[in-house]
């Protein structure tokens, strides 16, 4: 179990790896800039072409990528909480599918950029909305009708989202696989997410101890002081609304809000600091940012002038970590 | 009677024609019932009586169906809810039986959960909780076990760690579901001794017990759940007796004595 200090030293330690990050970020890419373009862009001193580059294109891109990093792995882990599983995702209760509906549709009617991401945040409040007040129902709240109620309505929304690309014209289709499988492209500023980011970690942090006593069970955390159906609908609504944002900002992208809390609970308890959330929420965040900012900079980069769709390069960079690592610690076990 | 008697002072839980019920089944009816600090309670019952569900309405999990309930002085089940839960999770402690553990978690930080109602929002555990979380591990014979991987735990070894948590949690009123299980006979004694030592230094405690001998060997006080709501209540001499105990599991028992202890034998 880390102590308070210790807990500081490492997100001081994973802070400076996010800026290690960013600082790549604008630093990569088909224009290339020195290390001087990149501070001195930073320090706001100089014109050129270069410093156009990095404030205009390459910073917002990076920062929306970071906030969407983040918001993804802290609704992922605390959907983990909610559902007292470690396989639970952002997307498991139907917030994703609600949103690609809304993008959808919103693209095939030929509506503008601005629209088609209201139409994203109106489809994912809606699937939230639908899956709280079914599964709210006896007001009982239990993890198998929550789960049950979102699965079902994620299907649904699966189907829909499957009838509107087969009606699509064929031009329309590349813009709509993009958007399902995540694509940073058309980010269009990064501060509504990083404030609703800041925001929800300011906001779970304090209730991080009732979240530890949440995930080993509502008796045991009822008996000890947490206030059970409050705190999970808490929880419910504030995943929600980060997932929300997260897939208006760039779509769904995957794996992020499975993975990143999941390999660092692994990390944590490799090094003997248990599943604390105090310590779990704020590193997610700070890895998950990171880790979609290093993953976008590839996906502009690799293929370079093509683009690749990040949520696909966010897999295929994370499943094999993510299959050592857990490979690892069942040797360890025997 | 005076200010300074005993039975004047504020009961550590109060029941005042309660009843309970579930799914259509009445677990007690009309309940009236004082626990006083330093008292010592079992309850016995038929499986199904609904032993459980009275001790969880007791701990505030669920709400009762009639009739009032107090504990430390606060009404249940609004008490255990909002802003004074925390309060309540001092005030009483609830070892429920056993459930699994999705997530990987050592004995340590699994005792220093019961520290938290003693915790404010941004604290973070002391040097002072780890003290008293390795003293309940030492009382509940898992002094060496600290680090282990509680998945690596056997069930017996996991009960006395669900009771360690209780013990660092230093409840008043400690509501112990079924505290033997899974626990061999040395650990089922040295658990029931802890438990009245706490007893002796003032705590209160009302246990869910099977074994009537136990019950009588441990407890000065029991609660007789018939099944129908019908209940009996007072000093364990007079309620554990072999005659209401062949009603009350509907087999006949007859007492036996060794070295001056009661026992209860099925014929």
């Amino acid at each position: 179990m880390p102590t308070r200090r210790r807990a500081l030293y490492i997100l001081a330690a994973l802070l400076g790896l996010a800026l290690l990050s960013l600082l790549i970020a604008l630093g990569a890419g088909s224009v290339p800039v020195s290390a001087a373009d990149v501070i001195g862009a930073l320090g706001g001193e100089r014109d050129g072409l270069a410093v156009e580059v990095i404030r205009g294109l390459r910073l917002p891109r990076a920062l929306a990528a970071f906030a969407c990093g983040g918001l993804l792995a802290l609704a992922g882990a605390l959907m983990q909480v909610l559902l007292r599983n470690p396989l639970a995702d952002p997307y498991v209760l139907g917030i994703s599918g609600g949103a690609s509906v809304g993008a959808l549709s919103a693209m095939l009617a030929g509506l503008s950029l601005a629209l088609m991401n209201i139409a994203a945040f109106a489809g994912a409040l809606a699937a939230m909305l639908l899956v709280f007040g079914l599964a709210h129902g006896d007001s009982s709240w239990t993890r198998t009708r929550l789960l049950l109620t979102g699965v079902i309505v994620a299907s649904g929304c699966g189907a829909t989202v499957a009838l509107i690309l087969s009606i699509t014209p064929e031009d329309g289709l590349r813009g709509m696989l993009f958007w399902l499988m995540g694509d940073l492209a058309h980010a269009a500023s990064p501060w509504l997410a990083l404030i609703v980011l800041a925001l929800g970690l300011v906001a779970t942090l304090p209730f991080a101890r009732e979240l530890n006593l949440l995930a080993r069970g509502d008796t045991l955390a009822h008996a000890l002081g947490v206030s059970v159906n409050q705190v999970k609908r808490g929880i419910y609504v504030l995943a929600s609304l980060l997932t929300a944002v997260a897939v208006t900002t760039a779509g769904s992208i995957g794996f992020i809000g499975l993975v990143v809390p999941h390999l660092v609970r692994l990390a944590m308890i490799r090094m003997g600091w248990g599943n604390d959330q105090r310590l779990l929420l704020p590193a997610s965040v700070l890895a998950g940012g990171s880790l979609l900012v290093l993953a976008d900079t590839l996906a502009r980069t690799v293929v370079a002038p093509q683009q690749l769709p990040v949520g696909v390069l966010t897999a295929l960079l994370g499943v094999p970590v993510f299959l050592i690592l857990l490979g690892r610690q069942a040797n360890e076990r025997q | 009677m005076n200010a300074s008697d005993p039975a004047m002072e504020t009961p550590v839980l109060e029941a005042m024609q309660l009843e309970v019920s579930i799914g259509g089944h009445q677990v007690c009816r009309n309940l009236d019932w004082r626990v006083g600090s330093g008292e010592s309670w079992a309850i016995l019952g038929r499986n199904g009586a609904g032993k459980s569900t009275l001790l969880s309405t007791l701990a505030g999990l669920r709400a009762q169906q009639g009739g009032r309930l107090n504990v430390a002085g606060l009404p249940l089940p609004q008490a255990s809810r909002g802003a004074g839960a925390r309060a309540m999770a001092r005030a009483r402690g609830f070892l429920s039986q056993h459930q699994m553990d999705p997530f990987a978690s050592t004995v340590m930080e699994t005792v220093l959960v019961g520290r938290h109602p003693h915790l404010g929002r941004w604290d973070w555990e002391s040097a002072a909780d780890h003290r008293l979380a390795s003293a309940a591990l030492d009382e509940v014979d898992l002094g060496g076990f600290a680090e282990r991987e509680v998945q690596s735990l056997s069930g017996g070894e996991r009960q006395r760690l669900a009771v360690a948590l209780l013990l660092a949690q230093e409840p008043q009123l400690f509501l112990l579901d079924e505290p033997l299980t899974h626990l061999d006979l040395s650990h089922q004694v040295s658990v029931m001794n802890l438990f009245a030592r706490r007893a002796t230094s003032g705590a209160a405690i009302v246990a869910v017990l099977h074994d009537p001998g136990f019950a009588a060997r441990y407890c000065r006080q029991a609660l007789l759940l018939f099944g129908d709501g019908e209940w009996m209540a007072g000093p364990a001499a007079e309620v554990i007796t072999a005659k209401h105990l062949s009603r009350l599991y509907g087999h006949p028992l007859h007492e036996v004595q060794v070295d001056g202890r009661r026992w209860f034998v099925p014929r």
